[in-house]
């Protein structure tokens, strides 16, 4: 099954840039749906970036965010080529992980 | 007297009426309920015939019926009333507007 | 809990709607609007835009909200890096590659495998005499192939047409209207819609994307009618998901507070036909994006 994850990252100089768009219906669990019955809650919990063996962006999501979350951020170091590793846990205990190399 | 100077003085009158019939028989039982509902009824599907019902409408004839159902005459009669208004407003729209829609083409 | 409405409000709706229409009254050649001349429409149309944002090159207006502003532009080039229909294009792309139980695929009801076809719809069938909207004929073609129907407005039809637009992206919109009194009637008849008031806030199409475009309607900033379609269908951030030229259709109707007509009701297929015609020559977008 393809990855929920789409990422991509370039780095310039020192600094690479990483973008990711993520399959993920992000449900508040304050939604009801046609019949009146709330959504329950099924949101991201945290999502990790990792490069080299380090952590280089970790984030802690909630309710708050929307479904199919993007991500954009800058981090220092990396080059081309160098692997890349995005994964994610959600409130059910569900996850997804790839890898991606920096161009 | 121009057209739409004619138009203007028959809505305003007739909205008038409606204002004041509406309070004057505010008060109701089944039968008027019933009546009123019809009427209302038959005019939301007029507008039907001509594409153009109104959410506002449905929401009030559901709201007389709601009513009606839990026993309370008055509030039915009054939401039937209502969307009788709308039900008729909606007419006045479609039928100008077979018209009044070539003043807004870009030309 | 709901008291019982004045009917005083109602009283206020249809004076209000009598204003409206003598606001509106302003005079015009009596000539044009009876014997419709589409070419010299979509002449008027494309012109009236074109003056009134004349920074904007003939291609940007299939931008819609995004062309008319430099916050909302900028947030808009930053998402088209990673768009959030990217989902959708994809599991267009695989359904429309897979076939169908007979045997048969979506490529044998299309002109050139239904690939770059996209700026030809909709167009008129002259056997039905009617319209013929893309997202019609995915359906039809799937009925004549023993599938079940798609939900017009969402979902796998999105995503259908997201693939389709996709192959046709940059190629302008190339609508037809031939010489067949029944084409003209369709052509006008959408044309009548569109600047037709409706529903109890008593909007016509026109009224927000001919006489507002660029200015707010609450938090959103209003897309001028020209190229309206041409990004069709879209992710919209509203909806949390894509939706099609009829969902479109449907919500704007709604958000007037009209009653909603079928998905592909005679007056939204001619509705599709005008919109599309009178931005012949602008570049389809399609798949897009929207707040």
């Amino acid at each position: 099954m393809a990855s929920t994850i789409r990422v991509r990252a370039t780095s310039t100089g020192d600094i690479t840039e990483v973008q990711a768009l993520i399959q993920h219906p992000m449900d508040s669990g304050f939604v009801k749906d046609a019949k009146g019955a709330i959504i329950p809650p099924h949101f991201i919990q945290q999502v990790t970036f990792e490069h080299d063996g380090k952590n280089v962006f970790v984030a802690d999501w909630g309710t708050a965010v929307s479904k199919d979350p993007y991500v954009k951020f800058s981090f220092k170091g990396g080059k081309k080529d160098d692997e890349l590793k995005i994964s994610w846990v959600d409130n059910k205990g569900a996850s997804d992980t790839t890898t991606a190399k920096i161009q | 007297m121009s057209n739409p100077m004619r138009a203007l003085i028959v809505v305003l009158s007739s909205a008038w009426l409606i204002a004041g019939a509406g309070s004057a028989w505010a008060a109701g039982s089944e039968t008027d309920f019933k009546a009123a509902y019809a009427a209302a009824e038959a005019a939301n599907t007029q507008a039907g015939a001509l594409r153009d019902q109104w959410t506002v409408t449905a929401a009030a004839l559901a709201a007389a019926k709601k009513a009606a159902a839990g026993g309370d005459f008055d509030q039915a009669v009054a939401h039937a009333r209502e969307a009788e208004a709308l039900a008729k407003a909606s007419i006045f729209q479609a039928t100008s507007e077979q018209e009044a829609w070539k003043n807004l083409e870009i030309y | 809990m709901r008291s019982a409405i004045p009917p005083a409000s109602a009283a206020l709706a249809l004076a209000a709607l009598a204003l409206a229409a003598l606001a509106f009254a302003a005079p015009r050649p009596a000539v044009a609007a009876d014997t419709p001349d589409p070419v010299a429409d979509a002449a008027a149309f494309q012109k009236y835009f074109t003056n009134k944002f004349p920074k904007l090159k003939l291609e940007d207006f299939v931008n819609g909200p995004y062309s008319l502003n430099e916050d909302m532009h900028r947030q808009w080039v930053e998402k088209e890096e990673f768009p959030p229909y990217d989902f959708s294009l994809d599991l267009g792309k695989e359904m429309f590659a897979k076939p169908f139980k007979n045997g048969k695929s979506y490529a044998d009801c299309f002109p050139n495998q239904g690939i770059g076809i996209r700026q030809n719809y909709p167009y008129f069938d002259a056997k039905e005499g009617k319209v013929v909207t893309l997202e019609l004929a995915l359906n039809r073609c799937r009925e004549a192939n023993g599938e079940p129907p798609f939900s017009y407005v969402k979902d796998e039809m999105a995503a259908l047409t997201a693939y389709m637009a996709f192959t046709s992206r940059g190629k302008p919109f190339d609508i037809k209207i031939p010489n067949d009194p029944r084409a003209l009637a369709a052509y006008q008849n959408g044309k009548r819609y569109f600047y037709t008031r409706r529903g109890q806030l008593n909007f016509s199409c026109a009224s927000c994307h001919v006489q507002s475009p660029g200015q707010r309607i609450r938090a959103e900033i209003l897309a001028p009618a020209l190229g309206i379609l041409n990004a069709m269908p879209i992710y919209r951030s509203e909806w949390g998901g894509m939706g099609t030229i009829s969902r479109r259709f449907i919500s704007c109707n709604s958000q007037t507070r009209a009653v909603p007509l079928d998905p592909q009701a005679d007056e939204y297929r001619d509705l599709e036909y005008y919109l599309s015609y009178v931005s012949n020559g602008l570049p389809i977008s399609g798949p897009g994006a929207r707040p």
